[in-house]
This record gives structure tokens, C-alpha cells and sequence, in this order.
């Protein structure tokens, strides 16, 4: 088993205190490393971790913080995505409330490391109590002076502020993220420019998960070639936290090194089955924005690359696990209903799409449905797949249309027998 | 015009001035912090918000109305907001939600006549592993059962 860097710290009150992380996880010590290193070498040595972002697209991080401009006249910024809002994920909470400084000196060494002084947590506004909680860190950190003016005895000044937002999914895409730091609609721009060249304020500026900032001070303290290790792919760094949510006997966050196991492995060896041994019908790996597989697929390992090839994604992988008791039918209605509420509005195929989608949708649900709805569902999807400014719309389209591809039978007896089968 | 807003909001405010390059910047801290106090956002509120900020009402109404937590109607003492999204569907939320539909003759959205509880239905709360999850007001609740519901509102 590889080693976790998390987990272990779960669920103690007394994690969250800088005296803990400074005595038993050897707190702020990658600061001083890092201050005592040039900016060239620390994206170095993150980019040989092979870290892939934690967010949902994987990126790997010591690219992105590679591509922002050494000069710049507008000041950089780094920004912590601490928006969690992709259903079935549910890993940065537990970062935040129990290891806050391991995710703050994450954040200072990412400044550091992109020459920038100014800081923002950009955490859901439901998390009032996480905010909270980071707020208590910030002002630990502060009065050790490991955050503000000469950090450390250094030349270098690094702040840090929490900013809450309000509930809106979207604000979790990192241009629509900025825009709502920047106190407006969080609507997503267009791109490019991209985020690393025009962020936040018109500045260069880096966003990253959570998680992803959470395993920079390991890569620093430990090194980029030791943190490559403990992931089992190539280019594939770290270990993950699995967040397991449904239909199995023990939900919960599971730490394993990237690409060690398979969806088969986490959900019968870690997670103790399927919820009262019934039958397995569906497994969505990485939010509920991944294409969902069948039980027949679940031999795929975890990770970026292999679930890319069966046509998913590992997303932020949380891990949605569904047995035979539930229609999957039902299931979809919800999960598009989400996206038809929180697409922003800004491109029309997702804003009209997406609306369409879920009354069919709801329709077949309910024994209203007409043969022709699948093929007109599977059209939809697909007008607006690729077709709109972020994601959002792909992340709507992409469950539709693997819904309707692996589960056709199930939606066609809604259709033909006028109801729900198990209604 | 009078100020309705206290004196801590403005001390909270001009403590974050500092913290953003730009005053717009602080419409959404400035949003929370007024609605901790008035536990809704009124027209006059947001015009008083406007005025700090420096810029129109109608900018004001349109962030505001972009984001799901303002309430621009006025709620309950008690806000309950049970999630519906997948991992709490499979886990049995709308069971929760039946009960206080039932229990207090309203729909989701709608907020009970005594002006004691506003019920909604709410995307993931990001409470996936320990589903069902409800918050009311501030404070989560987690792997809740029917049971478990019906005491925390007699408790209320
Ligand atoms: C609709 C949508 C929602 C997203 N929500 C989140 C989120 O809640 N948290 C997050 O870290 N990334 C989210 N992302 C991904 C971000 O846009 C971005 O890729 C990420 O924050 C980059 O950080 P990383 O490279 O460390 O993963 C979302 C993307 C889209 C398109
Ligand atoms: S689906 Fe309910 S908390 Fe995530």
C-alpha cells in the first residue's frame, strides 16, 4: 500500500491547529525550503512530480505555473478553487476544515513560485463554517509570520483572503470563478486570453483545486521525483482521494496513489460492495459530469488517462455509485435538471439545450415519452457538446448521451409500457 | 437616506477595502455581510449596498440575482435546504423532503405562514459521502434519516 498524505489527518479537530501541522506533519518547513530556491526550480521540481490538477481536467500543474510571464506591469495573482460544487464530489471540505495549513502554505509557495504577493481562497458559500475555519489558519499563519511582509526574515510579502461565494455551480470554472472575485455575474469568459496571461483583475494569475495546492509543500519537502512515484501510472503523480458517494456499504473519501486501483477494486475491497448486496447497474467515476459506465466497464483503473480511453472521465473523482434498485432514468432527469439550472445563459445551445434535454427527459420519465425523444435527446446533446464557451455544456451533454447509449432499454420500456417500470 | 445597515457592517467593509485592487470586488462580501444582519436582501438594502460600492442599484440587482444564496425574498426564521442532486437522491432525500412538505402544507421554495421555516430543495452540498445532507441556515446535517429530521425540527 502507498503511503497517504492526507487521510490519516481526517476527522481530528486538533489537525486544524498550527502547532499540530508544525509538530506532526513538519508544517511550514517547504516554505523554507522553497524561499531558499529560485522560482525556475520549484515549477521544476512540480512539474517532475507529474501533479495533474485535482480539479476535474487534469492539467499538470508544473506546466500552468510554468506558462505565466516572469515580467508583468499588472500584479500576479494565485487563486485556490475552493468552489466544490460538482455533484459527488466532497474531498476539499475535508482538506479545509481538518489540514487548512497544509492548503495555505500550498498557496504561499504557489505565490512564491509565480512571483506573485497576493493570495484568494475562493471557497462555495455554503462552506460558511470552512471559511471560517481557513480564516482561523490565515491568522495563525499570520501571527508566525508565515504569511505577510518578509515572510520569514525574506524579501518576499505574500496575503491571503477568503472570499465566499454564493451558490452557483459555475463558479467553480475558473474564468467564471474570476469573474465573481471580481464582484460580478460568474459568468465564464472567453478564452483566450487564458487565466495565466489576463486572470483576476486583468493580472496573470494561476487557479488551482484545492487538493492540487494541498500536495505542493510534500513535492517541495519531499521531491518531485518521490511524489511521481506514488503514482502507478506514468505522468500521473501523488496519490487521490477518491470520494465514493451512493449505493455502496461504506461512502466516504479513500486515499490510494494515482492509478492503483481499478473502479472494481475500490468499490469491492475499500468500500465493502454494493449497498445491500444488490445488483450493481451504474457507476459514474469523476462527478456527475464523467459519462457513466456499466457494470460490465468497471475493470477500468482510476485515473485520468485509462478512463479517458473508455470514454470517461476521472473528473474530480468522486465516484457515484448506483445499484439495480434505482431507475437510472429518474436518476439522469435529476442530474440534468441541475444543469439546466445552473447554466449561466450565456451560450444558447446550453442555456436552451439543456432545458429541452431535461423536459424530455422528465417526460419519458413520467410515461410521456414518444420513440422519436432518444434520437432527438441524443441531438440535442450533441449540438451542444463542444459547441459553448466552458465545459458546463459538455458536462451536461456528456452524461445524456452515454445515459441514453448504455441504458436505451431502460428509457424505451418508460416509453413503450407509458411509466416508470418501477414506479 | 437613512442607513439601515449597522455601524459593524461598515467596520467589517472597510477592514476588506484593503484586501481587493478593485471596490467592486466587494459586492459579494458586502451582500453576505448585509444579509447576516437583515437575513434577506430588500430593494432599499441593496440600494444602500449600491451607495457604498459606488455604483447603480440595477448592478446590484443583477449580481445578486445571479447567485442562489441572496435571498431577494424575504425568508423563515429556520432556512432548511435539503439537497436533491444524485448522491442524495440515491440515498433517499426525497423522503425528507415529502415529510416537511407534508408536515407544513408548503412546497419547496415556500416558507411556512408563522414566518418559521423556509423550505428548499438544494443542489449538492458537497456532503456526497455522508448523503442525505441538509443545512439549516449556517450548520450542515449529514446522513439523515426521516427520523433524525422530524427531532431537529421539533428541536427548532
Ligand atoms: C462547470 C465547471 C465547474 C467546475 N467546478 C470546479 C470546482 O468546483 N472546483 C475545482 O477545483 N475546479 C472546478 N472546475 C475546473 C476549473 O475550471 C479548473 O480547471 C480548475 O480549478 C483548475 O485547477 P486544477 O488544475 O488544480 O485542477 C470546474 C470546471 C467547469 C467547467
Ligand atoms: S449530492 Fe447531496 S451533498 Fe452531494
Amino acid at each position: 500500500m502507498t503511503e497517504t498524505l492526507f487521510i490519516q489527518h481526517f476527522g481530528k479537530e486538533e489537525a486544524r491547529k498550527i502547532s499540530y501541522y508544525v509538530e506532526k506533519m513538519e508544517g511550514y518547513t517547504a516554505l523554507k525550503k522553497a524561499i531558499s530556491l529560485s522560482q525556475d526550480e520549484i515549477i521544476g521540481e512540480v512539474k517532475k512530480a507529474n501533479l495533474r490538477g485535482r480539479g476535474g481536467a487534469g492539467f499538470p500543474a508544473g506546466i500552468k505555473w510554468g506558462f505565466i510571464p516572469k515580467q508583468s506591469s499588472k500584479p500576479k495573482y494565485f487563486v485556490c478553487n475552493a468552489d466544490e460544487s460538482e455533484p459527488g464530489t466532497f474531498k476539499d471540505r475535508d482538506l479545509m476544515r481538518y489540514t487548512p495549513h497544509l492548503v495555505l502554505e500550498g498557496i504561499i509557495i504557489g505565490g512564491y513560485a509565480i512571483g506573485s504577493n497576493t493570495g484568494y481562497i475562493y471557497i462555495r458559500g455554503e462552506y460558511t463554517r470552512e471559511a471560517g475555519l481557513l480564516q482561523a489558519a490565515i491568522d495563525e499563519a499570520y501571527e508566525k509570520g508565515y504569511l505577510g511582509k518578509n515572510i520569514l526574515g525574506s524579501p518576499f510579502s505574500f496575503d491571503i483572503t477568503v472570499h465566499r461565494g454564493a451558490g452557483a455551480y459555475i463558479c467553480g470554472e475558473e474564468t467564471g470563478l474570476l469573474n465573481s472575485l471580481e464582484g460580478k455575474r460568474g459568468e465564464p469568459r472567453v478564452k483566450p486570453p487564458f487565466p495565466a496571461q489576463a486572470g483576476a483583475f486583468g493580472g496573470p494569475t494561476i487557479v488551482n483545486n484545492v487538493e492540487t495546492i494541498a500536495s505542493i509543500p510534500f513535492i517541495i519537502r519531499r521531491g518531485g521525483d518521490w511524489f511521481a512515484k506514488l503514482g502507478k501510472l506514468e505522468k500521473s503523480g501523488g496519490t487521490r482521494l477518491f470520494g465514493v458517494s451512493g449505493h455502496v456499504k461504506k461512502p466516504g473519501l479513500y486515499e490510494l496513489g494515482s492509478g492503483s486501483v481499478t473502479i472494481r477494486e475500490l468499490i469491492y475491497d475499500y468500500c465493502g460492495g454494493i449497498l445491500d448486496d444488490r445488483k450493481l447497474k451504474a457507476v459514474i467515476p469523476g462527478g456527475s459530469s464523467a459519462p457513466v459506465l456499466t457494470a460490465d466497464e468497471i475493470d477500468v483503473v482510476l485515473d485520468i488517462e485509462p478512463l479517458m480511453k473508455v470514454g470517461s472521465m476521472l473528473g474530480s473523482a468522486g465516484i457515484i455509485v448506483v445499484n439495480e434498485t434505482f431507475c437510472v432514468v429518474k436518476l439522469l432527469a435529476r442530474m440534468i435538471k441541475f444543469y439546466a439550472h445552473e447554466s449561466c445563459g450565456q451560450c444558447t445551445p446550453c442555456r436552451e439545450g439543456c432545458q429541452w434535454m431535461e423536459n424530455i427527459i422528465e417526460r419519458i420519465e413520467h410515461g410521456g415519452g414518444e420513440e422519436r425523444d432518444l434520437n432527438l435527446l441524443l441531438d440535442i446533446a450533441d449540438n451542444i457538446n463542444g459547441k459553448t464557451l466552458c465545459a458546463l455544456g459538455d458536462a451536461a451533454a456528456g452524461p445524456v448521451m452515454s445515459f441514453v447509449k448504455k441504458f436505451r432499454s431502460d428509457f424505451e420500456q418508460h416509453i413503450r409500457g407509458k411509466k416508470c417500470p418501477n414506479a | 437616506m437613512q442607513k439601515l445597515l449597522s455601524e459593524a457592517f461598515y467596520l467589517e467593509m472597510k477592514k476588506l477595502e484593503p484586501k481587493y485592487p478593485t471596490r467592486l470586488a466587494l459586492l459579494l462580501p458586502a451582500l453576505h455581510a448585509a444579509q447576516k444582519e437583515t437575513s434577506w436582501l430588500s430593494p432599499v438594502i441593496l440600494e444602500e449596498i449600491a451607495k457604498y460600492i459606488g455604483i447603480h442599484p440595477a448592478q446590484v440587482r443583477e449580481v445578486a440575482s445571479f447567485y442562489t444564496m441572496y435571498n431577494l425574498k424575504p425568508v423563515g426564521k429556520y432556512h432548511l435546504k435539503i439537497c436533491t442532486n444524485v448522491a442524495c437522491i440515491l440515498r433517499g432525500a426525497e423522503h425528507l423532503v415529502k415529510y416537511c412538505e407534508k408536515k407544513w402544507n408548503i412546497q419547496c421554495g415556500e416558507t411556512t405562514s408563522d414566518k418559521k421555516f423556509t423550505l428548499m430543495e438544494e443542489e449538492c452540498l458537497g456532503a456526497c459521502g455522508t448523503a442525505p445532507a441538509m443545512m439549516v441556515n449556517d450548520d450542515y446535517y449529514e446522513n439523515l434519516s426521516v427520523e433524525q429530521l422530524e427531532a431537529l425540527i421539533e428541536r427548532l
